[in-house]
């Protein structure tokens, strides 16, 4: 496929790494932000390679790991729920609630749940079963809140009435901020989320690098992206500098993608929202507006979210702040593996504690 | 994935604001509701689930991939240079 083999090139690669190597002159942590970094780094290999005074943590940046278990339950009610239909992608499917069931088992017990592509299959579902309401469990980030945002719109201009979205959406920057204020997270770096960033555009991250003077680079996904973002990371690192930097200029462009954002702002305003292992952080969600209730699944069904337990042992949380690796949990790899997943880390394809069993073991 | 067709227009979101892309004989449609910039045919789409998020410019690709290039180069004749001394 053009425009991607060339950045998987090892021909690049290799003097790529050399590179950063001759631009390390000093231990450095970097937290990958997005999920889809952490499985590029171990798919390709890029964490063996790597020189050793790079520390990679992984963050926040798994839309499905940060799911809160009180929204898992408030899905799994839902599923209950006769004439209703539960639209999802396919990650969130296997994530157990606070009893340890999921939508897996829901499914298997007669609920009616369908995995789709793109939020628009849903309004196909929509017109396929008239008598059924469909729910789209909207869980994700800024890539993914722009086409739900087209889809409750094209859902009202086809005056399709049975369809509503179940909103977890969050945003990217606040869970940063919340985190980098923790003490005991001392990173000097962010390698920054590549799709993320080509919707809110690499000047969002700005506030990052002045307030805690941490080196932000906007990276892409292939081998040589990830190398030439922690190449600048390393080289700002070396001159003491602190800035936002794009490595993923094919994609990314410093301002942000108005089209996206524009329909965002029009079908969602902000709220609060709780992350898993993060808790509730202010203004770093998105709720339908209440000229699109219609299409708000939480206030059509009635839905109330109740406080849930996490599973019992299970180190997510601390996983997701970057405060320990898989390893560190007593439930990985034992009680907690990918065919059995307790937490959601284990679950998702972008999930750490998956990335670490598919590749370390 | 290379802009084959597109249909409707971009100040329309009722239009049906739909591109055909191709990638190696493989054609499929994606929505361009939030494409960060309308495309024109030859161009590249970066898609998300089913949507459009970002068009790629062929000649900034091709940029990216030249400096890349040139940096390894770089490396690489320094290194010649490092084995001769």
């Amino acid at each position: 496929m053009k425009y991607l083999d060339e950045f998987r090139d090892q021909t690049l690669a290799e003097p790529l790494l050399k590179e950063l190597r001759r631009s390390v002159t000093k231990p450095f942590r970097v937290m990958e932000v997005c999920g889809t970094h952490t499985m590029s780094i171990f798919r390709s290999g890029l964490r063996t390679l790597l020189p050793e005074e790079i520390e990679l943590i992984s963050g926040p940046g798994c839309p499905v790991c940060v799911t809160s278990a009180s929204h898992i339950d408030a899905i799994l009610a839902m599923a209950e729920l006769q004439n209703t239909r539960i639209a999802l992608f396919g990650d969130l499917f296997r994530v157990p609630g606070s009893n340890g069931l999921s939508l897996a088992n829901a499914s298997s017990q007669g609920a009616k749940v369908d995995i789709v592509y793109s939020p628009m299959d849903s309004l196909n579902l929509a017109r396929k079963y008239p008598e059924e309401l469909i729910v789209f469990l909207g869980v994700g980030f800024e890539t993914t809140t722009p086409g739900i945002a087209a889809t409750i719109l094209a859902a009202k201009n086809s005056a399709l009435d049975n369809f509503a979205v179940f909103s977890t959406h969050k945003t990217m920057p606040p869970p940063l901020l919340a985190l980098l204020d923790d003490p005991e997270l001392q990173i000097d770096g962010l390698l920054c989320p590549g799709h993320v960033s080509s919707i809110i555009g690499a000047g969002a991250y700005q506030p990052l690098a002045d307030t805690y003077k941490l080196a932000c680079v906007v990276g892409g996904f292939e081998p040589a992206d990830i190398l030439q973002a922690l190449i600048l990371m390393a080289r700002q690192i070396a001159n003491g500098e602190a800035r936002v930097e794009n490595a993923y200029t094919r994609a990314v462009r410093w301002e942000e993608n108005s089209r996206a954002q524009q329909m965002v702002r029009a079908i969602f305003k902000t709220a609060d929202m709780e992350w898993r292992g993060l808790g509730v952080i202010p203004e770093s969600g998105l709720a339908i507006r209440e000229e699109y209730s219609h299409y708000d699944a939480e206030r059509r069904l009635n839905i109330k979210l109740t406080p849930a337990t996490e599973p019992k042992g299970c180190r997510c949380g601390e996983i997701l702040k970057g405060k320990e690796v898989p390893s560190q949990c007593p439930l990985y790899g034992k009680r907690c593996t990918p065919g059995n997943p307790v937490g959601p880390c284990m679950v998702s394809s972008e999930g750490t504690c998956a990335a670490f069993f598919k590749y370390t073991q | 994935m290379k802009v084959i067709e597109i249909q409707g227009d971009p100040d329309d979101f009722l239009s049906g604001q739909i591109a055909l892309v191709d990638a190696d004989g493989i054609r499929k449609e994606t929505r361009l509701d939030i494409v960060d910039r309308w495309p024109d045919l030859g161009d590249y789409l970066i898609i998300h689930a089913g949507f459009a998020i970002h068009t790629l410019d062929p000649q900034e690709a091709e940029t990216n991939i030249r400096l890349m290039r040139e940096m390894a180069e770089k490396v690489e004749a320094a290194e010649a240079v490092e084995q001769r001394t």
